[in-house]
């Protein structure tokens, strides 16, 4: 049952054979059952039975009828940390807002609890978003479920399994925090606690940074799941752990409430196990917002369903040849072949084109990355929220501590790095050539669909899922530079894209296909993917067997 | 930096053919061997005047408890993001209308970082590289202590280099005892103006005349109060003297000018400084000095030291502010949410210079009675209603109110719009007082009642009492003075007091003029009444 998609679950709870309360629980079952994947930080079950609660009530009132049920009633959900939920801790994965708890909604989330939705947890995540395999963070890494032994399975035994028991007194105060502590202390030394099941580091990373909530949406912890984008953060875990996930164009959705990586990159990402499931919540989400001035205020973007008889004949579906790069695995490079044909067979028009920028992509966003953060981060210093130092000598002295112990090594080093770049003798030299080039790699993309591509067909990422001893045997920093190849030119342009799982490698690990649209063409670009995602009939990781 | 362009030529007063003051420094600073002179630009942060700040919608009163006009976004929380007010632009409009600047149709902001722990995201929102408005200029006269109303007023122009619109930080507030340091964030993120000369003005005088120019102007605008001591209007000045045609020297920050004195003083005295330092064969190093008003000096800052780098970068969560006017509105853009300059010039309301410009052809003031009744806020309406029922003594009523109103208000700590004495009644007690039915100091008191709330009459009913009924105690004095007056007419044999003679009418008034002469009690009506009397009598 926690395979099935958000629009297949709503349509049970409308037809009465399955409630909001008993869906609620299988969930929290699941997520405590998965719960050595890392994916979860702050669990927030005590609240989710509220919501279902209301919404078991809801649908006991409302029955069948759809006008008056509100379009996301009792759907569970998982929000990535780093988006604002009041009263609920956001933490970023960073010791700097460990025990941060905003006084106010996201919009992007807001938007969801006001459909109903039910959130019950906040997920696992690179810290700040500074990752690419969600294993930089202070809770320590999220693991891929798919290929994943579960220890629990075998070794704890029946009742110890029981939520209510490990996560009684939804009023404690303490629940939230309790539950974090564990993970943290649990988890970086499961592997080793239990040496026959795992070899060492031999499980597969979620991909990042929004690792924990793609895991959960495959595992089957939730119907839905928000993460953020910003050089690939929503799509690359999406691709690993074979759920389809949605970066929007920018300006469709508040980033009001989501704790900056890159403002003029990111823009919140919508996890799910189908593409009429994020359109759906797109459809939620989506629309202007007073608090963002930079979302859009025209009507260039309309809600509406994605068709279900699609036809591609009229289609023209761009190849970029840059995207066949160095390190593109034999099954990836035969997937994204396999997909140009299912296009070309059925009528489309399947053109190789050239997007000669897009090598350059990683290093200029390296350099705006850092500036970006460099000044997002000059807020954390300790006075109004977040860690403060114990050194009372000055303030400076007070601000260095702070910042020193509350962000890792790779925060500090790209607030280094940016502070570096944004000097008045470097400026020119760094951030406006930066600058330059992204409107290059946007012009690329601009002149491709202007010569009448639709829809750009491409892999997310170069291989399946990584292992984790291979993943973190070299830093942050290369890992991004290889891992958000291909995800991170679209970030610089502004433009949609969504990645689909496609099939599954040789071992068994799914792959995922990129769909680049146009700007606020969300609805084209989807229904193309829709479309492959019809053709494809990928089967959705089943962990059924831990309800046993 | 281009060379100061002054509009100042000297040339001679068109009513007393003097030179103007400023033209006689020039001539004889010529006689000193090493001539050095002082270059002044100035930064003025003028907080907009608006009902919330820049960029949220916090309130923006002056005075509130500490910490209880912060939003999320003022205090930096994580994920808030800015949205910008547009009463505040209009207001970074109008304002540049008012200086004759360019306004760029597409502005932009800027992040500026620096860690200060009233500045709680780290940065500024300011605009360095496009700014709201460009290139302006402000025309205003040269006051001197002694300045004469006989002469016309010295003009100078000065240059405005650009106005930015940028975010107010917060309060630090340290308690040297205990190591603390306090902060308040009502103030973070008000909306505030920059603005910024050129290095156009030279000395103190000139710069606090600009000032005095540009804060009447922001309040006729209503864009700003300019209430120094509360902070809303400050003043920062960069300084650095140099021998006219050589390059610019150092320049020196001077901060904390918190009032207009201040600004003259430190101005004059780092001038003298520098000056000083270089005649030594001193170095000016360039630094920044905050005015120390009690002893009188500039000292250097101590968190100034180090140069900073303020790694600006552009503010990403701001879209290009885009200002319109009537001929680049987009269709199907709602009128209600943009921003049109023709809109704001059409708004604007009649500037200082032009005000007084009216008041010297409307009244015939010399031009320095106009900027003393325009300069002081309410006084032109006041004075226009007082006039108004008597246009045949406009300067009259101007010098009564530049001077004794006045010299009551200042005592009294009063401005025109604390006033409850209607015009019309203090237009009396001008009349009276030139009637000579008063003397100057029954006319301060006069006017002292009436600066009471509600006014009190108590000395305009005594003084309009005797009008009518005439003083018993001092009509024997009168008697005698025109008695003496007659005397001295009757013994005066011109042929002009003969043609007198013929006409008694005009031989009344000419008596009752000379009566008046004789001592400031006698009052014309009075001694004219007595003449009559004795003319009847023989």
């Amino acid at each position: 049952m926690l395979s099935l998609s958000l629009k297949e679950a709503l349509s049970r709870l409308k037809d009465g054979s399955l409630s909001a309360k008993e869906l609620c629980e299988k969930c929290i079952d699941r997520a405590v059952k998965t719960r050595e994947l890392n994916a979860i930080v702050t669990p927030t079950y005590s609240q989710a039975r509220k919501q279902a609660e209301v919404a078991a009530q809801t649908w006991s009132r409302t029955g069948k009828s759809t006008t008056s049920a509100r379009k996301l009633e009792g759907l569970p959900i998982v929000v990535k940390d780093n988006f604002c939920t009041k009263g609920v801790h956001t933490t970023c994965a960073s010791r700097m807002l460990e025990n941060y708890v905003p006084p106010y909604n996201a919009t992007v989330v807001q938007r969801l609890f006001t459909q109903g939705a039910v959130l019950l947890g906040k997920s696992n995540m690179d810290e700040y978003g500074m990752g690419s395999g969600s294993v930089d963070s202070i809770f320590g890494p999220v693991r891929n479920p798919w290929k994943y032994e579960f220890t629990n399975t075998r070794t704890i035994p029946e009742g110890t399994l029981d939520t209510s028991s490990l996560l009684a007194s939804p009023q404690s105060p303490g629940e939230a925090l309790g539950t974090r502590g564990l993970h943290r202390s649990v988890h970086p030394g499961t592997g080793g606690s239990n040496p026959g099941l795992h070899e060492e580091g031999a499980w597969r990373v979620a991909g990042g940074s929004s690792g924990g909530s793609a895991a959960a949406v495959a595992a089957g912890i939730c119907f839905g799941a928000l993460g953020s984008d910003t050089g690939g953060s929503t799509r690359n875990p999406s691709s690993y752990c074979g759920v389809v996930g949605l970066k929007s164009s920018y300006g469709l959705l508040s980033r009001h409430g989501l704790i900056p990586l890159v403002n003029s990159l990111e823009v919140p990402g919508i996890m799910a196990r189908s593409v009429d499931d994020v359109n759906t919540l797109q459809n939620i989400m989506a629309g202007t917002d007073e608090h963002d001035s930079t979302t859009l205020t025209d009507d260039r973007f309309v809600t509406s369903d994605l068709p279900e008889d699609i036809d591609v004949k009229h289609l023209h579906i761009g190849i970029p040849k840059e995207y066949h790069a160095p390190g593109l695995s034999p099954d990836v490079l035969d997937a994204w072949r396999r997909a140009a044909d299912k296009f070309e067979q059925a009528g489309a028009k399947v053109t190789e084109v050239s997007l000669p920028h897009t090598q350059y992509s990683i290093l200029c966003y390296i350099v705006l990355c850092c500036c970006e953060v460099a000044s997002n981060m000059a807020r954390y210093d300790g006075i109004e929220y977040g860690h403060r130092g114990q050194q009372e000598l000055s303030t400076e002295q007070m601000y260095a501590m702070s910042r020193h112990e509350g962000f890792n090594e790779v925060v500090r080093g790209r607030i280094f790095a940016g502070n570096f770049f944004l000097l008045r003798r470097n400026y020119e030299q760094y951030f406006l050539k930066a600058q330059r080039v992204r409107r290059l790699i946007k012009d690329d993309f601009t002149r491709v669909f202007d010569e009448g591509v639709n829809v750009l067909l491409t892999p997310t990422t170069l291989t399946d899922a990584p292992r984790y001893d291979w993943f973190t045997a070299a830093d942050n920093r290369t890992r991004n530079e290889e891992q958000d190849i291909f995800t991170q030119p679209i970030n610089m342009a502004g433009i949609p894209a969504v990645t689909v799982p496609a099939g599954l490698t040789s071992n068994g690990l799914p792959i995922g296909l990129q769909f680049i649209g146009q700007m606020f063409k969300d609805k084209e670009m989807l229904t193309v993917a829709k479309w492959f995602e019809q053709q494809v009939q990928f089967e959705n990781l089943n962990l059924d067997h831990l309800d046993n | 930096m281009a060379a100061p362009m002054r509009v100042r030529a000297p040339r001679l007063c068109q009513i007393c053919k003097c030179f103007p003051s400023s033209f006689l420094r020039c001539s004889s600073s010529t006689t000193s061997k090493r001539k050095w002179e002082g270059v002044v630009g100035l930064e003025i942060h003028a907080q907009i005047l608006a009902e919330s700040k820049l960029f949220s919608g916090a309130c923006t009163k002056f005075g509130g408890t500490t910490n209880n006009q912060v939003s999320l976004f003022d205090a930096a929380f994580p994920g808030t993001l800015p949205a910008i007010n547009r009463r505040c632009v209009e207001a970074g409009g109008q304002t540049a209308l008012a200086l004759n600047c360019q306004i760029n149709k597409v502005s932009k902001f800027d992040r500026k970082h620096y860690f200060y722990a009233d500045l709680p995201a780290g940065y500024q929102i300011t605009q360095l590289r496009q700014p709201l408005a460009k290139q302006g200029s402000l025309r205003f006269p040269i006051l001197r202590g002694d300045i004469s109303p006989k002469c016309p007023l010295d003009y100078m122009t000065v240059r405005l280099e650009q106005i930015q619109l940028e975010q107010d930080s917060g309060k630090s507030i340290h308690n040297e005892d205990d190591k603390q340091s306090l902060i308040d964030l009502n103030r973070a993120g008000v909306g505030l103006m920059e603005i910024i000369t050129a290095p156009d003005l030279s000395s103190g005088l000139e710069s606090v005349s600009f000032l005095r120019e540009l804060i009447g102007i922001l309040t006729t605008v209503s864009t700003c109060n300019c209430k120094m001591e509360e902070g809303s209007f400050r003043v920062d000045a960069n300084i650095s003297v140099h021998q006219p045609g050589e390059p610019l020297g150092t320049r020196v920050e001077v901060k904390n000018l918190n009032s207009i004195r201040s600004v003259k003083n430190a101005i004059d005295y780092e001038i003298r400084r520098q000056k000083q330092q270089l005649q030594q064969g001193k170095q000016i190093i360039n630094d920044t000095r905050s005015w120390d008003v009690s002893a009188g000096l500039t000292l250097p800052m101590r968190d100034k030291e180090i140069e900073l780098d303020y790694r600006f970068m552009p503010e990403p969560n701001l879209p290009p502010l885009h200002v319109y006017d009537n001929t680049s509105i987009p269709a199907g853009l709602n009128p209600s949410q943009i921003v049109n300059i023709d809109v704001l010039q059409q708004q604007l309301p009649p500037l200082p210079a032009q005000q007084k410009q009216d008041l010297v052809t409307t009244y015939g003031l010399p031009e320095l009675y106009a900027h003393r009744i325009e300069v002081k806020p309410g006084m032109r309406d006041y004075y226009k209603k007082v006039v108004e029922a008597r246009p045949k003594d406009p300067i009259y009523i101007a010098v009564r109110m530049m001077g004794e109103l006045l010299g009551e208000m200042n005592k009294k700590k009063l401005e025109f719009n604390d006033i409850t004495c209607s015009p019309e009644t203090f237009g009396e007690a001008c009349d009276l007082r030139k009637l000579n039915a008063m003397t100057t100091r029954e006319f301060e008191k006069v006017v002292e009642d009436l600066l009471e709330n509600p006014p009190s009459e108590t000395h305009l009913n005594r003084i309009r009492k005797r009008l009518l009924m005439g003083s018993r105690d001092s009509d024997e004095q009168l008697e005698s003075i025109c008695r003496q007056v007659l005397e001295d007419f009757e013994q005066g044999s011109h042929l002009k007091n003969a043609k007198l003679k013929r006409n008694p009418e005009k031989l009344l008034i000419f008596l009752a003029q000379q009566a008046t002469k004789k001592s400031v009690e006698v009052r014309f009506v009075h001694a004219r009444t007595v003449f009559k009397k004795l003319l009847n009598k023989e």
